[in-house]
């Protein structure tokens, strides 16, 4: 009886103390949930509910919760710039993307602007994704924080990778025919340049985007080159079936990838590629010492899908810590205590870089790998094979210097 | 570089194959009713998901022939309960029927199979290469799918021309009435052949899954390209239709290997090779096509071997 008592007093004393301050952070995805993309964009959001919820059960950002609404943008600029008015309209203060980097430059604008006229009800654009370097650069600003690493700071990880790798002498670059894969190409002879002056390369191939059905006739041109190591950032079909046809003309390279471990990706990935297949990723299940075993193995009951990539977990924690630590939800006061924050995120410790938001963290270099119980514990889509890591590369070796030069608002 | 050009062409003929068998069933259908099945594409790709889900029960050689035959009979109801009752109304409302139809059936393969891909995979006796050239594999597989395509184009030929369905089919496209007042069931056989049609694409669906691979996206991948095979064969052509494929797999293929910039095919330096004139061959492979259709249509406006003006 007085047992029942006291916990009726205690439950009451935190109900009232819960009515006092726990509020409900709102969270507006604006990512594609129809079109190509759906799937892909899909597991993102699925990724950050099942944060949000984990997040929430273990009181990560003190009483208050998190919660997070998809906003359909259909992958379009236009649609997201929509959404991101209507989503003000409705009382969201907190709005995340990922899924293209032109999308994320429309909103680091509009949100500008927004908080520019409407000061005391400003909003957060919490970038999960974007790929982008100009983002946090030239494009930076004090209400966009960026979540994952950016295309030049995967690009700086696997050259670096590729002149550690003696078997590495021939290199064939091929990417994608449009912003992003022209800056990967030029890039990355920049860096092998300076990083292994006796690098060759020797093809630089230029594809039209979701064009080619058939990679056969690239495949032969690969092997007519010499080529010992191929460096894509092709994602998408465009990757599976570059693979695809790799194996099928038995051509034996290095490939070295950006994109390998995406939604459906692995599908095409065949027992031939083991060794040979390497990815730069944020972060991989199987590091020594990773700490989200829980996290991955619930996720896959829950939805049957793989955690894919690490951006959208590493946003809803760090959001959380910063409410604990700014004790509220303004958005304000949260942007503050992100701003210079330095986490252990699930791929190890990180730093939210005040200079420009960029998020610094390990990457991973990794090779599709069977799984051994070892250090290939966990596969991906269910296929007994998954990514081992083969060289962490600590977040300042991936560093970038920034451009940003960023405009602060008093702090409150 | 014999050896690249060897494979090259090897490719480009496979690649040029399947194109064919793609197109085929289009043309085909094209020259009976004199509409351009919009959705054909869609029918690729449901040949590819009904061998999925087929080779994952009974496995795929079985499913090698069901799934083509399942596919001639969804394509036969198409044209049963929708095309038959518009056809009085004249093309436009048949064209508008088969253009709704892809989205609905991309939607469909959406809610039964998911968004992502679905792991269809290859069956053990095509695995693995058929033959070597030097120091490149030649698989299995995309002789196999050659063969599929020679054997199909055989058999639809001989149908054609030396059966007696054949020959009622011939009678029906051409003179109708005739056809009718002999005592034919023109409407079924419109009905039929629509269906052949969508069987055929259906078994390049099956293979072009394999090949490739299965997912939402796979109609409007090939969606494009059926239609310059088509129309630079000359609508209703088989033989034109044969030709065209295997000239743009072969091109297409080819077109990859040159890294001449445009600048220096005209003889002058190119500015930057970000300019305009520094633009490669090899850049422009996927949209060779297109110019060849642009150009076709100007010279030759019904096709290579076109009977009918487009």
């Amino acid at each position: 009886m007085k047992h029942t008592l006291r916990l009726t007093a205690l439950a009451l004393g935190l109900l009232a103390s819960s009515a006092a301050m726990a509020d409900k952070v709102r969270i507006a995805v604006i990512d594609p949930a129809s079109g190509p993309f759906a799937a892909v964009a899909g597991n993102w959001f699925k990724t950050l509910q099942h944060a949000a919820e984990t997040a929430n059960a273990q009181k990560l950002a003190g009483e208050h919760t998190i919660e997070v609404t998809a906003f359909d943008n259909k992958g379009s600029v236009q649609e997201s710039l929509i959404l991101l008015r209507t989503a003000i309209d409705q009382g969201f203060r907190y709005i995340a993307q990922g899924g293209s980097s032109g999308v994320g430059a429309a909103i680091i604008d509009a949100v500008a602007k927004h908080n520019e006229r409407n000061p005391g009800k400003e909003v957060i654009y919490l970038d999960t994704l974007n790929a982008d370097p100009e983002l946090t650069n030239a494009k930076c600003n004090f209400w966009h924080f960026r979540f994952s690493p950016n295309s030049d700071m995967l690009t700086e990880a696997l050259t670096t990778e590729m002149a550690r790798n003696k078997a590495v002498r021939k290199v064939y670059l091929l990417n994608q025919n449009y912003a992003f894969g022209q800056a990967v190409s030029r890039s990355t002879k920049d860096l092998l340049k300076r990083k292994r002056p006796d690098l060759q390369i020797v093809g630089d191939d230029l594809i039209a985007l979701g064009q080619v059905k058939d990679f056969s006739p690239y495949i032969a041109k690969i092997k007519a080159s010499g080529a010992d190591t191929v460096s894509t950032s092709n994602w998408g079909p465009d990757l599976t079936l570059l693979l695809k046809a790799a194996t099928d003309g038995d051509l034996k390279v290095n490939f070295y990838t950006y994109f390998a471990n995406t939604f459906g990706v692995p599908l095409a990935i065949t027992p031939a590629s083991a060794g040979v297949l390497k990815n730069v990723i944020g972060f991989s299940p199987n590091n020594t010492g990773f700490p989200g075993g829980d996290f991955v193995a619930s996720f896959k009951k829950r939805y049957n899908e793989d955690v894919i990539l690490l951006g959208n977990h590493t946003t809803i924690v760090m959001l959380a810590e910063a409410i604990k630590r700014a004790n509220s939800i303004e958005p304000i006061k949260v942007a503050y205590a992100l701003e210079g924050m330095k986490p252990r995120i699930l791929s190890g410790e990180a730093e939210m870089r005040a200079t420009d938001h960029q998020l610094q963290a390990p990457l991973f270099v990794t090779t599709w790998a069977k799984v051994n119980g070892k250090d290939v514990r966990f596969d991906q889509n269910d296929m007994g094979y998954g990514w081992k890591v083969e060289q962490k590369i600590d977040a300042y070796v991936a560093s970038q210097p920034t451009s940003c030069q960023m405009q602060r608002p008093p702090r409150p | 570089m014999v050896e690249y050009a060897v494979i090259s062409l090897l490719n480009g003929l496979a690649y040029g194959l399947l194109l064919f068998m793609l197109s085929s069933g289009l043309t085909l259908t094209f020259s009976m009713m004199g509409v351009l099945n919009f959705a054909h594409a869609s029918f690729y790709m449901f040949g590819a998901y009904f061998a999925y889900a087929l080779a994952s029960k009974i496995g795929f050689w079985p499913a090698l022939v069901l799934a083509p035959l399942l596919v001639g009979v969804v394509g036969a109801g198409v044209e049963r309960f929708g095309l038959r009752s518009l056809h009085r109304y004249g093309h436009i409302p048949e064209l508008l029927l088969t253009y709704g139809l892809a989205y609905i059936m991309a939607e469909a393969v959406q809610l039964v199979w998911g968004r992502a891909p679905v792991p269809y995979a290859m069956p053990e006796g095509l695995q693995g290469p058929l033959f070597r050239i030097w120091t490149t594999n030649f698989p299995a597989f995309r002789a196999f799918m050659m063969l599929v395509a020679l054997l199909m184009m055989g058999v639809t030929w001989l149908a054609i021309t030396h059966t007696r369905v054949g020959l009622v089919i011939r009678a029906a496209l051409t003179h109708p009435e005739m056809a009718e007042a002999l005592g034919h069931n023109v409407p079924r056989v419109f009905m039929l052949v629509f269906g052949f049609g969508c069987a055929l694409a259906g078994m390049a669906g099956v293979l072009g899954g394999l090949a490739f691979t299965t997912e939402p996206a796979m109609a409007h991948m090939v969606g494009g390209i059926i239609f310059v095979v088509v129309v630079i064969g000359g609508l209703g052509s088989l033989g034109g239709a044969l030709l065209a494929s295997v000239v743009l797999g072969v091109v297409q293929t080819f077109a990859v290997s040159m890294d001449y910039s445009l600048a220096s095919l005209v003889g002058v330096a190119a500015p930057s090779p970000t300019s305009l004139l520094g633009v490669t061959i090899a850049q422009l492979a996927p949209v060779l096509p297109y110019l060849m259709l642009v150009l076709v249509l100007l010279l030759r406006p019904r096709g290579l071997f076109g009977t009918r003006d487009t």
